[in-house]
């Protein structure tokens, strides 16, 4: 946090902040969903972070002799139809879709975060020139954008990316505004006009962490949406390109085979759904112990 | 005269919070301003520390003019402490944190040295300040945040009900407290109260206010005696 500008002994102040989470983990653990939330979380990012140690087979060497074999002790989850082992293209997978919901991320929360908390904070005009913007992006059908620019850039995770940010900001600009207006008017701000802080000290250290909790939980449902819209995305083709193993385009290849070798589009599909379902556990979880409207005045 | 307030009218929008409101206060004097919610107490303390931007009339702190002092300036000569301790304290730092702060702001040297100093002022123990807010109770909240505005020296401490949101046992410490505090550092104090008896108890003068308008200025022995020349005020005493 700001601590670098005070000059609080570090350890205490650290051990402080040391039992804040662990009281913050310990009602976390109280949630079991939210502990199966995060465990799939885990593992998605465990898998993304040692994909070739787990992996049984090269995602991208075609075996044609294996053509679409079915789900055995040498393919755990059967082979595509170039014979590239399912399981293994899963597992690199992974690092895709997390390269995708990072980078969506990334981007898309601190620029609607700051767009809200300024506009919230600041009010008049800016507020709302920030919140007409905000209200046209808002306008924007999703996936009708996305494509709109993916076809002007060009396919790719990049650009897949980059359009899902377009219409992922202003949802965090709605909800750090109404946080923002809130706040704004505490009297912890108050009493740090009346020493003199100016706004944007007001904004950065106070205003900003009051709202960075509901960020984080929208944030975490955003994830799961995120995944599909990449996926769908990926499905269509305007994702990620073959040969890489997007979950999106493993469907797609998978979907002509889906009467008689049902694993090939049947397996993605369901990473999609365990990880989505993973993310929104864990936002809901999330949710009951960050949310100000939830949690009661402590 | 410390602070002097004369002809202040405060409007939000169609209605009208302060009417025609005038008092002086002299250095080292508490007065105090009573009356039921909704009066605009509270809200000529705000309007003194320039947190309402609608109003007319005149206010001077110290021959200052809120309207025309920078901030800071203004801070190191007025500061506040709010109703309720629940809602005044930033719920994300530990308290020597926001006790320090306003001293960070201003660049006042030895701001460690001075939060130690602060605390044992207030009455809490030095260890305190790696404390969040939600591990004290309300007395203690309202001790860090009187800590609070006393960081920069102020002369005039503004009081909007400090004791209102607390228990009756926890008040009388808080009062105790805000009288060593105005003895010890000379300061001017401003309570608002709707308690007549935290009033009669802290100040010395009183105003009583009555729908947005003032109803008649008292002396702590006048209000004793019960010489109470307006009935209004007479109705508040009686009720006490």
């Amino acid at each position: 946090m700001s601590d670098t500008t005070l000059p609080a002994p570090r350890n205490a102040l650290r051990a402080a902040q040391l039992k804040e989470l662990r009281g913050f983990a310990k009602r976390f653990a109280r949630n079991p969903l939210g502990m199966v939330g995060l465990f799939i979380v885990l593992l998605l990012l465990f898998c993304a972070a040692f994909a070739p140690w787990i992996a049984t087979h090269d995602p991208y060497l075609p075996t044609l002799t294996a053509r679409l074999s079915a789900p055995s002790a040498e393919y755990w989850f059967g082979a595509d139809e170039l014979g590239r082992d399912i399981y293994s293209r899963l597992v690199y997978g992974s690092r895709l879709t997390l390269l995708i919901v990072g980078l969506v991320i990334v981007s898309s929360a601190p620029i609607g975060l700051l767009i809200g908390v300024v506009s919230g904070t600041v009010g008049g005009w800016v507020d709302a020139v920030f919140m007409r913007i905000t209200d046209v992006f808002l306008a924007v059908p999703k996936l009708l954008l996305a494509l709109a620019f993916v076809a002007a850039l060009g396919p790719g995770i990049v650009n897949a990316a980059l359009a899902i940010t377009l219409t992922a900001w202003p949802p965090y600009a709605r909800l750090a505004r109404a946080e923002a207006l809130i706040v704004r008017n505490s009297d912890y701000v108050a009493a740090i006009r009346l020493a003199g802080g100016s706004e944007f000290r007001i904004i950065v250290f106070h205003v900003i962490p009051m709202c960075l909790s509901s960020v984080i939980v929208r944030m975490t449902f955003d994830m799961a949406g995120i995944i599909l819209t990449a996926a769908g995305l990926g499905f269509i083709g305007l994702g990620a390109q073959p040969p890489l193993p997007e979950w999106g385009a493993m469907i797609s290849t998978g979907r002509k085979f889906i009467f008689d070798q049902w694993w090939v589009a049947t397996i993605p599909g369901a990473a999609i759904f365990i990880v989505s379902l993973g993310f929104n556990l864990l936002g809901d979880a999330l949710r009951d112990l960050l949310d100000p409207h939830l949690r009661q005045r402590n | 005269m410390m602070i002097e307030i004369k002809d202040l009218s405060v409007t939000f929008g169609s209605s009208t919070a302060v009417r025609n409101a005038s008092f002086s206060v002299a250095e080292g004097e508490s007065f105090g301003l009573v009356g039921e919610s909704g009066s605009g107490k509270s809200t000529i303390l705000r309007t003194i520390m320039g947190l309402n931007w609608n109003w007319s009339g005149t206010i001077r702190v110290a021959d200052l003019d809120p309207a025309r002092t920078p901030r800071k300036t203004l801070a190191r000569v007025v500061q506040m402490v709010f109703q309720d301790p629940y809602a005044s304290l930033h719920p994300r730092y530990v308290i020597g944190h926001q006790i320090a702060e306003p001293m960070v702001i201003n660049a006042i040297p030895n701001v460690q040295r001075r939060t130690a100093e602060l605390l044992d002022l207030i009455g809490l123990p030095a260890d305190f300040q790696f404390r969040y807010p939600h591990e004290l109770s309300g007395g203690q909240r309202q001790r860090v945040a009187i800590a609070r505005a006393l960081a920069l020296s102020p002369r005039v401490l503004l009081l909007d009900e400090p004791t209102s949101a607390l228990d009756v046992s926890i008040q009388a410490e808080i009062l105790n407290l805000l009288n060593r505090l105005r003895r010890e550092l000379n300061l001017t104090f401003v309570l608002v109260s709707h308690d007549l008896a935290v009033i009669s108890y802290m100040c010395e003068r009183l105003m009583v206010m009555r729908n947005a308008a003032p109803v008649e200025t008292l002396t702590r022995e006048q209000l004793r005696a019960g010489d109470v020349a307006d009935g209004y005020s007479r109705q508040l005493l009686a009720a006490s």
